[in-house]
């Protein structure tokens, strides 16, 4: 699949830019690399940075953020948006807890049943947004409130504590694989191999990009764009459930506010993955690596002396950064495709 | 200033007229990327006349009323406004030089009133600068009474009809004391009674110094209101006259008559009709529209925008549906309830906006080409690259698609290069019958003749093809038979061999004196159709 390149950067041979917009245009690859540069720098500071414990910590909790952000990749690349994934993942890990609390399931059936209350809550989302045909940025505004308004009703003031899981249910989490590769991150590794494969090289993510680049073109060749949109949702909806039963494992003790207010961040991970908002373009691998970014940049933040307060008003400054660099390579490609034409 | 006398309307003699002309445009030029939109026009609009403004599409028509509105700025030439040399840059300053444009589709505020759609911008101010209210309503019911037209002006301009919407414009261009008012088709959506209400407030208007530029395609309405007509062709004055020295097949002379090199259609032995239409009707747009393909025939549909060919096509590939009327395929009646379900069953459309409708420009080449083949290329839902390239390959290598492979982005291509591309998707699709949407529109002279190319081998190796072209030479030089349409019923079919470029847009026209027209079997019904019955 190498070979191909990505959908979106596919071509990239052909655009007469300079070299700073073929690599703007790698997104993978300039994260990458920015995360590299600066990861140096910070461990300049803070020489912690830069050991086996702190970025399999760091890697640990971006996997969850990463295996959303698929998700919401997903859904953004259809021209949409999901806001209420935060509100997914806080119902099922508060469900998937009580039920283990309470013994009514053992642990496979308890995150398998996790795993099923995220893809029908992600149904509902998109039967409200391709059936009721709601703009979905008020629809999982309003999805968003409900579902974590269900949070709250079932779980009352209780909370999960720890010792209310099953023994070794949180080990996943902690476990490094061949003592390197810890569990989640091969988690979220499975989630984005299968996702780029869905995405690139079947009819279905053939038709995911078509729909959000052109929905008149995608019409007038019969593409099923309804279709599209709800099962986009609804895989959007099953992660959020998988990243759920993560945060679970990750935590251990919850309550009905469990993923409050991230979902800010793995919107920010979509963008900054060069996902574009406008839909039609963009990459699995790219939202997961956005996500591994904000992670590493949320970790450094204290360690070079700064105020984890500070982190929201960071996030929110690479969203914009990202989106203005984005916006910047999309008119100088669209100048020289114009250029073209004219000759 | 001197007024005009408002009737009969006589043709103002310059060298009599003692004031300078309204407008007085020279040499105006302009450019878009590879085509001249105009070249070297220039044009007087007197004060206190009708002025009409008449051309083919494309003709330059809209570019001029753009100019003159302030979207564009023209790349040579100078304007002068009441002898005053002038530049009009931008809409604001247009409106502040006193010219007020009004749309075929009004561009109005739905959820707000007429009152506030009127004054929109200037709207009277009250103490400490908030809008008077009140003083808003009354003017703009004042401004109504002086239409003479019932309007209220505090209902919302949603759901008025487009009629209506024109008056609201003019209302506005009223209330800015605009001395030039622009009518850009008014009357395309207009009914008879709507046209006859409007033309009775342009003469009013007339009457009142105010000069009129009147933009449209049909000359019985361009002779029956206007002083004078200029005719533009290919971006160039043809003519200006005074309308009372015109006939209308002067008019349509000067309209066509384009010269192009072309690649006329070789000559192909006709098959079996492959494609039967009979009563199709869809209310509103079109209706009783009845032809046959036959296997290696071009069918050209030539015709104005807006008369109902694009609609047809529409139904055709199961886009939109039909109210009435049988599609027979092969013999076959068919409905189709999706473009999927006429593509299987052979039917391809090359829509008229390759932009909009035709190819997913973030697309590599290879993927723009197998999209509409997905499931039969590989049915077992994962894609192969290599198989999906070689597809892609062996159609575009067969257009001769100028690329560096099929890997590239189609975005990056030219013009002529990504009509090819779409024509490569759809020739995937192996159909029987194919529909080109103005294959060639936008696109350079050499990648035309080569689509024009094409088209012809297409039709030889036994495809049956719709051709709809607003390109006059373009149809002639194509079809087998050209079917004229006009405001959404077919009234001339032509062959061939008695084709002229006049004898199509007096169909296409709808103008009186038909006659001169060959017309086959279908069109004897629908000869002098006048133009006014919406």
């Amino acid at each position: 699949m190498a070979e191909t390149g990505t959908i979106a950067t596919r071509g990239v041979m052909q655009a007469r830019g300079s070299w700073l917009t073929t690599f703007a245009r790698q997104r993978e690859l300039s994260l990458a690399a920015i995360m590299i540069v600066l990861g140096a720098l910070v461990s300049i500071v803070a020489p912690q940075f830069l050991t086996f414990s702190n970025l399999t910590a760091v890697a640990v909790l971006a996997s969850i953020y990463a295996v959303a952000s698929v998700g919401e990749a997903l859904v953004v690349i259809t021209r949409n948006i999901d806001l209420s994934v935060e509100a997914m993942i806080g119902v099922v890990a508060y469900c998937v807890a009580s039920l283990l609390e309470r013994h009514v399931f053992d642990a496979p059936a308890a995150i398998a049943l996790g795993i099923g209350i995220g893809l029908l809550l992600g149904m509902a989302n998109g039967v409200i947004v391709a059936v009721l045909r709601v703009p979905s940025i008020v629809a999982t505004l309003g999805t968003l409130s409900i579902f974590r308004g269900l949070d709250y009703v079932i779980a009352g003031s209780h909370q999960v504590p720890l010792a209310g899981l099953p023994p070794g249910f949180t080990d996943p989490a902690r476990t490094n694989l061949l003592g390197i590769l810890p569990v989640f991150v091969l988690v979220a590794l499975v989630v984005v191999v299968l996702g780029t494969i869905i995405l690139r090289s079947t009819r279905f993510g053939r038709q995911v990009y078509a729909v959000g680049s052109n929905p008149e073109a995608a019409a007038i060749l019969g593409i099923p764009a309804r279709f599209v949109e709800f099962v986009a949702f609804s895989i959007c909806g099953l992660l959020a459930g998988v990243a759920g039963v993560m945060w679970v494992m990750f935590f251990g003790t919850i309550n009905g506010t469990a993923g409050t207010g991230i979902v800010l961040s793995i919107i920010a991970a979509v963008v900054v993955g060069g996902v574009s908002t406008l839909g039609g373009s963009g990459t699995i691998a790219g939202a997961a690596l956005g996500a591994l970014f904000l992670g590493f940049t949320a970790n450094a933040l204290p360690l070079v002396g700064l105020s984890q307060f500070w982190l929201q008003a960071i996030y929110g400054l690479v969203i914009l950064v990202a989106v203005s660099v984005d916006a910047v390579i999309l008119r100088r490609i669209q100048r020289a495709s114009a250029e073209r034409r004219a000759r | 200033m001197t007024l005009p006398p408002a009737a009969p309307p006589l043709a103002p003699d310059p060298v009599t007229v003692s004031a300078p002309p309204r407008i007085e445009l020279r040499g105006i030029s302009k450019r878009f990327a590879a085509t001249q939109a105009l070249e070297d026009v220039s044009l007087d609009l007197l004060p206190g006349e009708v002025h009409g403004l008449v051309g083919e599409n494309g003709a330059g028509k809209s570019t001029l009323v753009k100019i003159l509105a302030g979207v564009h700025q023209p790349d040579s030439g100078t304007i002068r406004l009441d002898g005053e040399a002038a530049q009009i840059h931008g809409p604001a300053h247009s409106r502040a030089l006193g010219i007020a444009v009004v749309h075929q589709e009004p561009r109005l505020f739905p959820d707000l009133t007429v009152a506030e759609n009127v004054f929109i911008g200037h709207a009277p101010s009250g103490r400490l600068g908030s809008i008077d209210w009140g003083g808003t309503r009354r003017r703009a019911e004042s401004l109504f009474r002086e239409l003479d037209v019932q309007v209220d002006v505090g209902a919302p301009v949603r759901g008025l009809s487009m009629a209506d919407q024109q008056l609201i414009e003019i209302a506005k261009s009223l209330s800015l004391e605009a001395r030039v008012l622009i009518l850009d088709e008014p009357t395309a959506s207009l009914s008879a009674h709507e046209v006859e209400r409007l033309f009775t407030i342009v003469r009013r208007l007339r009457g009142r110094g105010v000069s009129v530029l009147f933009v449209s395609h049909r000359l019985d309405e361009v002779f029956a209101l206007c002083d004078r007509a200029t005719v533009f062709r290919d971006g160039r004055h043809v003519v200006t006259m005074a309308t009372r020295d015109l006939t209308t097949a002067d008019l349509v002379r000067h309209m066509v008559g384009r010269t192009v090199s072309l690649f006329p259609k070789v000559e192909t032995p006709i098959g079996d009709v492959l494609l039967e239409v009979s009563g199709l009707t869809k209310v509103g747009e079109f209706r009783d529209v009845g032809f046959s393909v036959r296997a290696g025939e071009i069918v050209g549909f030539a015709g104005l925008v807006g008369a109902g060919r694009t609609e047809v096509a529409r139904v055709l590939f199961g886009i939109d549906q039909r109210d009435r009327g049988k599609v027979l395929l092969g013999g076959v009646p068919v409905t189709f309830a999706s473009p999927s379900a006429a593509m299987h069953a052979g039917i391809a459309y090359l829509p008229e906006d390759r932009h909009q409708e035709g190819l997913v420009q973030d697309f590599t080449i290879a993927q723009n080409v197998t999209l509409p083949i997905l499931p039969r290329l590989f049915p077992r839902l994962l894609i192969h690259a290599s198989a999906e390239r070689k597809v892609a390959h062996e159609f575009t290598e067969q257009l001769s698609v100028r690329m560096t492979g099929v890997d590239q982005l189609v975005g990056s291509l030219s013009g002529g290069n990504q009509q090819k591309v779409v024509l490569a998707k759809w020739l995937a699709s192996e159909p029987r019958i194919l529909i080109l949407d103005e294959p060639t529109r936008g696109i350079d002279i050499g990648a035309k003749v080569e689509v024009h190319r094409i088209i012809s081998e297409l039709a030889a190796s036994g495809l049956g093809i719709i051709l709809i072209s607003s390109d006059l030479p373009e149809v002639l030089a194509m079809s087998d038979r050209i079917l004229v349409f006009h405001e959404g019923k077919i009234t001339a079919e032509i062959p061939r061999k008695l084709a002229t470029q006049e004898g199509v847009m007096f169909a296409a026209t709808g103008s009186a004196g038909a006659g001169l027209v060959a017309t086959g079997p279908t069109a004897s019904g629908a000869r002098g159709d006048g133009g006014l019955d919406g």
